[in-house]
This record gives C-alpha cells, sequence and structure tokens, in this order.
C-alpha cells in the first residue's frame, strides 16, 4: 500500500489534498480503521474528493438553489448544533435566543419559520403544535450532511411532503460504508469549554453481513448555561451573568441498513431525545434572573424502503413519532399551584412514492403521503384537535439535450377535527412548481436555472386552537416564489487553483394572509388573523474556491452574501407600508476560509448579519445595530498505529462582541471549545 | 491569498456597515394646537410597550404650550440601566412626584414629576395599579409571594410616599387589578386571570387604618377596572371569560357595599368625569374571528345609558383598538389612545367636548395610561 502511495500521481494528489483538507479522517467512519494511517488518508481523501465532486454536481445541476455543508466541511465549522451550521448559508435568518439551550429557528428568504420544514433521513420532523423545529436540538455530532433547498428538490422519487413547503432542510445521518475486511468501528469524541459544557458522545458501527449492517450513536450534554452579557447606551454600562441557562440533554439513535437485490436499499432508525433546561427570560429593566423550566421527550421510529422492478422505481416511508413538552412557570400561580402545561404530540406518517422512467428523456413520478397529528394539553377549554393530510403530488421531468424542465402538481387534503369547540374544517389546496436547468453552451459549465412555485402553510393546532388565542377562522398562508438563477462549477487539473463553485440567485416572493398575532381585548389576549403581505426581493451569492498551494499547503474559502428587501405591504393606510419587515436586514454575508499545513488544520468563519428592525415600524426605537463575529479553529491530528487522534480548541466570537439577535435575549462574548475526538 | 480573505472580510463590513457607538434613545418633539388659557399644564401618557420588548416609555404634553414629547424617559434618564422598563401598567401622581408602575420590571418608578427625572424605585413583583391616600401609595400585585405553588393570592402593598419605603402589605384576592380609594376604604377588583376555569369575583374591601380586608363584594367574573363617582358609586368592569359571559358593567354602591346596577355594555375602560362616564370596548368573537368596538356615555347621576356619544364625527372608524381614556375636567376635551397592533406606535387623538377631533399625535407602543399634571 506504501508503494501505491509513492506512485499516484502528482495531479491525483493535488486533487485528494485539496478536496481533504490534509489527511481528515473522513466523516463516515468504517473503512478507515483498521489500515495504516497513510493509506487511511488517502482513502479518506477519495471519499472528499468524491463527495466534493457529487456534490458541486448537485448543486449545479439543480434547478432551484441547493447550499450543502457535509462531511469534513461540516466537521471543521465552529458548531454545536445543526442551528449553528445554518448560520453559513445563504438566504437565511437564524432566530436565537442565545445559549446552548436558547430557542433557534430558521427564516429561509423571509417568509417566516413556518415556511421551512426539516427533514431527518429524508422523513419530515413536524411539529403540528406550532409549526417550528427547535434547530438547536440536533447534535452535529451524528450527522453526515445538512443541506438547505430553496423551493424543493428536482429529485423524482420522494415523500409527498418534500414538495409541500417552501423550503427545506435536509439533514443526514452518517451511513456506513465499510471495506472489504472491516467489521466495526467506533468514534468518541469530548467536548468542553464555556457555559460549563460537558459533552461526550459515541458511536459505533458495526457490519453484521454483506447486506446488513447496524449503527449506533449517543450523546450527552451538560451545560450550566452561564455567560457574561453586556448591554450599554454610552451612559449605563451593564454586564451580568445569564441565569437559568442549564441544560441536560440525551440523544440516542440506533439504525439498521440494508441492501436488496437490483440496488435495493432498506433502513429502520430508532431516535430518541431527553432534555431537561431551564428557560432564560428577557434581559430588561430590573429583572435579570428567571426561574421557569421546560422539559422535552420525543422518541421516532422510521424505515425507508427503496427498490427497483424494471422501468420503475418504488420508495416506502413510515414513521411514528411521540413528543411531550412540560413548561413549568414558578412565577405564576394558579389555584392549582405553578403553572404547568404538559403537551402531547403524536403523529403517525406513511408515503409511497414511485418513479417511472417511461422514455429516456421522461422520467414521471407519484407520490402519496398520508399523516394523522394530535395534539393533547392540560390546559383550559383545550380543543385536542387532530389533523388527518392526504398529500399527492404528480411529478414529470423532460430532459432535452442541455435543457431539463419539471413539473409537478401537489393535491393538498386537509381534514381537522376537534373534540370541543370549533374546529377549521376541510381544506383541499393545489399547489403547482415548474422548474428549469439549462446550459447554453456545451463547452461551458455555466448554467441557468430557475422555478416558480406556489406552496402554503397551514396555520398551526396553536394558531387555531390555543386557549384565547387561536382563531379556528384562520386560512392558510400561501407563499409564491420565484427565482432565477447562474451557477458555474470547475475542477482544475495540475493548477494551484482546484476548484470554483459560484452560484448567483435573484428572487421574488410574496407572502399573502399572512398568520399574525394582533391584540384582542388586552395584553393577555391575543388573536391570531390573517392579515400581512409580504413582498421579498432578494438576491443571493455563493461562491466556493479551493487552493492547493504546496502538495502540504492547501487553502479553501467560501463566501455568501444576502441582499434581501422584504417589505411590508399589508395597508397603504399604514405608517409601516413598505417598511422592511421585522428581523430581516437587507445585508447579511458569511465568510468561511480554512488553511491545512501537514497536521494543523486552521478554520476562520466570519458572519454578518447587516442592521434591521425588531418591530414592524421603521423607527430608531426599533433599530437593532448590525452584528458580526469572528470565530477561529485550531485542530491538530494525531495519527497512531491503527486509530486517529483529533485535537481542536475553537476560539468563538473572538472580538468578544455583544448583540442580541432577538431583543433582551443576550449573545454570549468570546467563548471556547475543546473537542478531543478518538476513532478506532 | 490569506491577505486576499483579510482584505475581503474588512471590504464586506465597510461596505455593509459597523457598529455605532451606543447612544441613549432620543426624545421626539411634535407640536399639535396650543391652548394658553389651559387650566392643566399637562400630562404624562405611560406606554406599556409590548411584553419582553423592555419598551415601555414616558410621553409628555404641554398643553399650555402644544408641545408632544415622545420618550421623554430615556432622555432625562439615560444613566437608568435599560431605563423605564418592561410594560408599563400605570401612572399616578402625588404631590411632587409621579409613579410609574412597570408591570414585568416588578418595580414602582418614581419620578420628579416636574422634570421626568427618577427619584426613586420601590421593588414590588408583578405590580398593576397605583393609588393615594394621605400621603400613601397603594399598589396592588399580582402576588404576595413568589416561588409558593400554595401562595396565588395577590396582594395591596402601602407606599410611604415620602420615604418610599413599603409600610404595610395585605393578602387580597387573586390577580388583583385595579383599586378605588373612598372614605378611608381601598376596593380593590380582583380578576383571578391566572385560573380561568375558576376566576374571582369579587371586590376586596380593605380598611386603611387596620389594613385589614373587612369585605369582599361578590360581583361578576374577572373584574379588571374600577372607578369612583362622586356620589359615592363604584363603576366595576368584568371582562367575563371572552368567550360564552361577555364583559359587562357593574355599579357598587358603597353605602351598603352591595352591586346596585348593571349595565349590559361590554367595557374594556372608562374613564368618570363629574357626571359622565366615557365608556370603550373591544368585543373578540371566537365565532366570527372578528373584533367589535364599541363606544358608549352613561350619565352617573341618573344610572342611565346616553345616546350621545363622546366621539360625533365619525372619526372613531381611524381607531384600531382604543386602548387609553381620560377626560380633561376643565375643558371636557376627551383624550383616547389607540394601541393599533401593538407593535407599532399609537396614537393619541383629543376630541373636544361635542365629540369633534382636535389633534392626533404618534406615540410610543400601545399607550395606555395618563396622568393629568396641574
Amino acid at each position: 500500500m506504501q508503494k501505491k502511495k509513492q506512485t499516484s500521481s502528482k495531479g491525483f494528489r493535488l486533487y485528494v489534498l485539496t478536496f481533504s483538507i490534509c489527511c481528515a479522517i473522513y466523516l463516515s467512519p468504517g473503512h478507515t480503521l483498521a489500515q495504516i494511517p497513510d493509506t487511511l488518508i488517502k482513502a479518506n481523501l477519495l471519499k472528499e474528493l468524491i463527495i466534493n465532486q457529487v456534490q458541486l454536481s448537485r448543486q449545479n445541476l439543480s434547478p432551484t438553489p441547493i447550499q450543502i455543508l457535509s462531511g469534513e466541511d461540516l466537521k471543521r465549522i465552529n458548531s454545536l448544533s445543526v442551528a449553528d451550521a445554518i448560520r453559513y448559508f445563504s438566504g437565511v435568518q437564524l432566530k436565537d435566543y442565545g445559549g446552548i439551550g436558547g430557542l433557534k429557528t430558521i427564516n429561509v428568504r423571509s417568509m417566516g419559520s413556518n415556511h421551512t420544514a426539516v427533514f431527518y433521513n429524508g422523513i419530515q420532523l413536524a411539529n403540528a403544535q406550532n409549526g417550528q423545529v427547535d434547530l438547536g436540538k440536533y447534535s452535529l455530532e451524528s450527522l453526515e450532511e445538512i443541506s438547505l433547498v430553496s423551493g424543493q428538490h428536482s429529485e423524482i422519487l420522494q415523500p409527498a411532503k418534500a414538495y409541500a413547503s417552501a423550503s427545506a432542510i435536509f439533514l443526514k445521518t452518517k451511513i456506513p460504508n465499510f471495506d472489504e475486511n472491516i467489521r466495526t468501528s467506533i468514534s468518541a469524541t469530548l467536548k468542553t469549554g464555556s457555559f460549563g459544557l460537558v459533552n461526550p458522545s459515541f458511536s459505533i458501527q458495526q457490519k453484521i453481513s454483506k447486506k446488513l449492517s447496524a449503527t449506533a450513536s449517543s450523546e450527552y450534554i451538560r451545560a450550566n448555561g452561564k455567560y457574561k452579557f453586556r448591554y450599554t447606551n454610552g451612559v449605563y454600562d451593564t454586564i451580568a451573568v445569564r441565569n437559568n441557562g442549564e441544560v441536560d440533554r440525551i440523544r440516542i439513535e440506533a439504525a439498521l441498513h440494508g441492501k436488496l437485490h437490483n440496488d435495493g436499499k432498506w433502513n429502520a432508525q430508532v431516535y430518541s431525545f431527553w432534555s431537561d433546561r431551564g428557560l432564560p427570560g428577557a434581559i430588561v429593566a430590573n429583572k435579570f434572573d428567571y426561574t421557569q423550566h421546560i422539559w422535552d421527550r420525543s422518541i421516532f421510529a422510521q424505515g425507508s424502503l427503496e427498490q427497483r422492478l424494471s422501468k420503475f422505481t418504488i420508495m416506502f416511508n413510515a414513521k411514528l413519532s411521540y413528543e411531550y413538552t412540560r413548561y413549568l412557570d414558578p412565577e405564576y400561580v394558579t389555584i392549582d399551584g405553578f403553572l404547568d402545561n404538559h403537551f402531547n404530540e403524536k403523529e403517525i406518517f406513511l408515503s409511497a412514492a414511485t418513479k417511472f422512467q417511461a422514455h429516456k428523456n421522461l422520467t414521471i413520478g407519484l407520490a402519496s403521503d398520508y399523516s394523522y397529528q394530535t395534539l393533547d394539553a392540560n390546559i383550559y377549554r383545550f380543543a385536542y384537535p387532530n389533523r388527518s393530510t392526504f398529500l399527492n403530488v404528480f411529478n414529470a421531468a423532460l430532459q432535452i439535450e442541455r435543457f431539463q424542465i419539471q413539473g409537478n402538481l401537489l393535491s393538498t387534503t386537509l381534514i381537522d377535527r376537534v373534540r370541543q369547540f370549533g374546529s377549521a374544517g376541510d381544506k383541499q389546496i393545489f399547489s403547482p412548481t415548474i422548474m428549469f436547468s439549462y446550459q447554453p453552451m456545451k463547452s461551458s459549465k455555466i448554467r441557468l436555472r430557475g422555478f416558480y412555485k406556489d406552496i402554503f402553510r397551514m396555520p398551526t393546532f396553536n394558531d387555531l386552537y390555543y386557549t384565547f388565542i387561536g382563531n379556528a377562522q384562520l386560512k392558510p398562508e400561501f407563499a409564491k416564489q420565484y427565482d432565477l438563477g447562474l451557477t458555474f462549477a470547475n475542477t482544475f487539473k495540475n493548477m494551484a487553483i482546484t476548484f470554483v463553485d459560484l452560484q448567483v440567485d435573484a428572487y421574488y416572493n410574496t407572502v399573502k394572509d399572512k398568520i399574525v398575532a394582533q391584540p384582542g381585548a388586552n395584553l393577555f389576549r391575543w388573536s391570531m388573523y390573517n392579515l400581512g403581505r409580504v413582498e421579498i426581493r432578494g438576491l443571493e451569492l455563493n461562491a466556493k474556491s479551493g487552493f492547493a498551494l504546496t502538495n502540504e499547503l492547501t487553502l479553501g474559502i467560501g463566501l455568501n452574501y444576502t441582499y434581501q428587501q422584504a417589505i411590508d405591504v399589508t395597508s397603504s393606510e399604514e405608517d409601516n407600508y413598505r417598511g422592511q419587515i421585522p428581523y430581516v436586514p437587507k445585508h447579511s454575508s458569511s465568510f468561511l476560509g480554512k488553511i491545512d499545513y501537514k497536521n494543523w488544520k486552521l478554520n476562520y468563519s466570519f458572519i454578518y448579519t447587516g442592521y434591521r428592525y425588531n418591530q414592524k415600524s421603521n423607527i430608531i426605537y426599533n433599530y437593532m445595530e448590525p452584528w458580526y463575529t469572528h470565530d477561529v479553529t485550531l485542530g491538530y491530528d494525531l495519527n497512531a498505529k491503527k486509530d486517529v487522534c483529533q485535537l481542536s480548541l475553537e476560539v468563538n466570537n473572538l472580538l468578544d462582541q455583544y448583540f442580541d439577535v432577538i431583543p433582551n435575549f443576550p449573545m454570549p462574548g468570546r467563548n471556547y471549545r475543546l473537542t478531543l475526538n478518538y476513532k478506532l | 491569498m490569506r491577505r486576499l480573505t483579510g482584505i475581503l472580510s474588512v471590504v464586506a463590513v465597510l461596505a455593509l456597515g459597523c457598529r455605532k457607538e451606543p447612544l441613549p434613545l432620543p426624545a421626539q418633539i411634535s407640536k399639535i394646537e396650543a391652548e394658553p388659557g389651559s387650566k392643566i399644564k399637562g400630562f404624562y401618557l405611560v406606554n406599556e410597550g409590548n411584553f419582553n420588548m423592555n419598551k415601555a416609555s414616558l410621553d409628555y404634553l404641554d398643553i399650555v404650550n402644544g408641545i408632544y414629547t415622545r420618550n421623554l424617559y430615556s432622555q432625562v434618564n439615560p444613566s437608568i440601566i435599560k431605563g423605564l422598563g418592561d410594560v408599563g401598567n400605570d401612572i399616578g401622581i402625588y404631590g411632587s412626584k409621579a409613579f410609574i408602575i412597570v408591570n414585568a420590571s416588578n418595580k414602582v418608578e418614581v419620578l420628579n414629576f416636574k422634570t421626568g427625572r427618577k427619584i426613586g424605585q420601590v421593588d414590588i413583583i408583578n405590580c398593576r395599579y397605583v393609588k393615594f391616600d394621605n400621603g400613601r401609595a397603594y399598589v396592588s400585585a399580582y402576588l404576595g409571594k413568589i416561588g409558593d405553588p400554595k401562595a396565588p393570592n395577590g396582594i395591596v402593598a402601602e407606599i410611604d410616599t415620602a420615604s418610599l419605603q413599603i409600610t404595610r402589605s395585605v393578602e387580597v384576592g387573586r390577580q388583583p387589578e385595579e383599586m378605588a380609594i373612598l372614605n378611608r376604604k381601598i376596593y380593590v377588583a380582583n380578576s383571578g386571570g391566572y385560573s380561568p376555569s375558576n376566576y374571582e369575583r369579587t371586590v376586596s374591601v380593605i380598611d386603611i387604618p387596620t389594613f385589614k380586608v373587612i369585605k369582599n363584594i361578590d360581583v361578576a367574573i374577572n373584574l379588571h377596572h374600577i372607578k369612583a363617582d362622586k356620589y359615592g358609586d363604584l363603576y366595576v368592569t368584568s371582562r367575563g371569560d371572552y368567550y360564552s359571559i361577555p364583559s359587562k358593567l357593574f355599579v357598587i354602591d358603597t353605602q351598603t357595599e352591595l352591586v346596585k346596577k348593571v349595565f349590559d355594555v361590554p367595557v374594556s375602560n372608562l374613564a368618570i368625569d363629574d357626571d359622565l362616564a366615557y365608556i370603550y370596548s373591544s368585543q373578540f368573537s371566537y365565532v366570527t374571528g372578528i373584533n367589535t368596538l364599541n363606544y358608549s356615555m352613561i350619565d352617573v347621576g341618573k344610572e342611565s345609558l346616553l345616546t350621545q356619544k363622546f366621539i360625533s364625527d365619525g372619526t372613531e372608524k381611524n381607531i384600531k383598538l382604543p386602548y387609553g381614556i381620560a377626560v380633561n375636567p376643565f375643558s371636557k376635551d376627551v383624550y383616547v389612545t389607540d394601541a393599533k397592533d401593538y407593535v407599532t406606535p399609537g396614537k393619541l387623538h383629543c376630541y373636544d367636548a361635542f365629540g369633534k377631533l382636535k389633534w392626533s399625535v404618534t406615540t410610543g407602543d400601545i399607550p395606555a395610561h395618563l396622568a393629568f399634571v396641574y
């Protein structure tokens, strides 16, 4: 094996070095371990290379914008949860209440967080109660890839749910990929640092037979959540420590992956999550300390089966999930004691999809999903709603030389029932999407792409039925998206520059019948209405490149920039007519840079969010300062005989900038994290 | 290349904008019609600000000179950490001091009423309303104890307006709201709003000399405002349960301490001046999903509903959500605030004695509570 390495061509090595960022350990473990380090590295580099090329082509061939963070790139950014990683995508605003346990939701292209669906291994993480997924709850430790797609994937074979949101995040866990003679691989990681963080995690992958393998992974997070924050208006200047931010979390998941004849495959997985945490409140005058507490328990089991049968390919997906949340407020004393709310949400999901190669240029697809969701809660006058949703989608894709066009029609049938009081009743909605991708010149890798998508989000159970607030009369909130973009990707041989990847997209979105909370009779009595209209014009730019300066020194850079004009066009009689909507900055940007030298890796990232307003009126009292953070990581790989040990030190928010994403919910200043990873 | 990336990030920040030096939030001034002959100098207006936003603010109207100042507090008191605070819920002026109840900031802010400068602060958890009697301020608060699951009752605390110390405290019903003081007795409206399955339905009567609850007058569920007229009667509002039991107005005779009359009109808030009660209401229907606004007047002498309206020129259609009301006792001008959608600056409208709109001015967020400066 050593010899083989010596003889490998220079170009190959350049590739390898560039894409893999210096002797990293390929994330999907298995194959790396029982070999001697050098070979091991090479094998990993190869994987990285393939992944990068696949990723480049996926991003550039797609008629809809896809942003991907995977493998080594994902591992190297300074992130604990999915929420941290997502900040590096363009077109995204992360609503972050700060701290490890703080709620983190995502708003893509200013349409609102309820318009983004989150998928875990291809199946949606649904939340019928409030329609939002707390991305802070999902650890990066077990993930192989995070991708964000605007519109929808152009894949024909997928559940109908994948067509049913304005944008989607896909989380993919590591799938075992064993070499011939390896049966077991183990990875153990320990993270520690600021906020009193102790975060051990462990994963094992086992090859059971040629066609069957198993993975299991578990993680524990404990943190006191304490960090310093600062507020000043230039006259007063106060520094305090965040309280009630303690977090205790356990995640355990296990999966079986099987292969079938004719490229068929199946998997089955169980995911469980326990979380106990304090709920740090708003830092307002004279009140900095809080006592509220939240407990979350969630467990789901899901499975997928895919099989090709001559011209047909079929796919089945199923899921059962149960989520429990308890909220305790000792500052709210009722006649029965402290306010102590319990919520139980259950879901059944079944999906069948098929793809048919009608002609060598024409593929058609059908997908049909059924889901049933219920919510129980121990709150006054609760409606006990349940919802059956049938999604049916017909999809066709036509490829004529360098032109590809695809369209689908989604039918949504909703049946809401309640045990008491009024229900939203039944709804039937049709939503079309059309998209294309075109390569104008055969010789050039420039591609033109675009899509139009008409979609809606249903009012959530909270919108419709929550006691005092809910309004069962609500209509769905509709969004229309128009996107036109250019992509370019190329890899270079025998040059210092190894690849270039460019994506530019301009978009125009409208949201109508936006569901907003409006006051009722007093401050405690809000109600939901279909009131808002928003127009969004945006521009996204993503650029990535890699350089191999010498055999041992490689460099990678990535730049994202987003411009967004998201204006409120609800009523010309209002003062804020055509004003920028809350929390959306006109400009936001991120920069990632990485340098690898021998066993050393250095990462630098910069995130910029421009000024924005925290309420509707664009006035000084609602103005929020821009914020920008610099994060740096230094890593070192120790390659012993049979195993690999990695050590890295992160310094986040290096310049110690104090800022809020949500007003009065302070973000941490400079903080540190030390990661030790061991693989066998 | 490293230099290039460095330059790129510097350029990005320069092009996109950096943070500015932090500065206290400024006051803003609007001119309205001056009334040089006014017997009232002006009034303070507390804007509640949305919960968790820490945007309670204080405006001042100089009636004589026609100058409306928004966000006076931050301008005058820039050194107070995080300013006036979260959810301003009431204001009262006594002697030379203005007392502002800041509900979610758990404090009573005490200002010099002439300058608006902060003199002191009294910490009371979840405080709601303030009234005065004999050199003492009385503050209702939702909870007496924090962290005791068996203590759902609220309190009324007594503050010495000179020393700004809490002198006494008495337990009343659950989630007490507004108070009225007559003949050395405090009448406090209990809501029980934290337990909607079991609202309170009484007005607690506190004897000031002994500072004990001597009686609970049964009225109706979920009480809120309580105002005294000049005949010794109390007008008490019930919010109802927001579903099947509607909001109503009850009249208590303080001689018998019994309800003597019920007005079957919804009432969100009212102001009583001389013989007239000025009333508005907003009622949300869970059946139609619509909020209905209503304005009415009562002759408190005859205890009868009047057909006349305090807005007669049709301009009430410009009010999205009436949220505060006060009547100028000399000019009989009526001041009505509009909280709009809670998340945009509100409006203050002034109507003359004939119900014609005199002027309107933009306020802070959720303009709500007025206190005249004589």
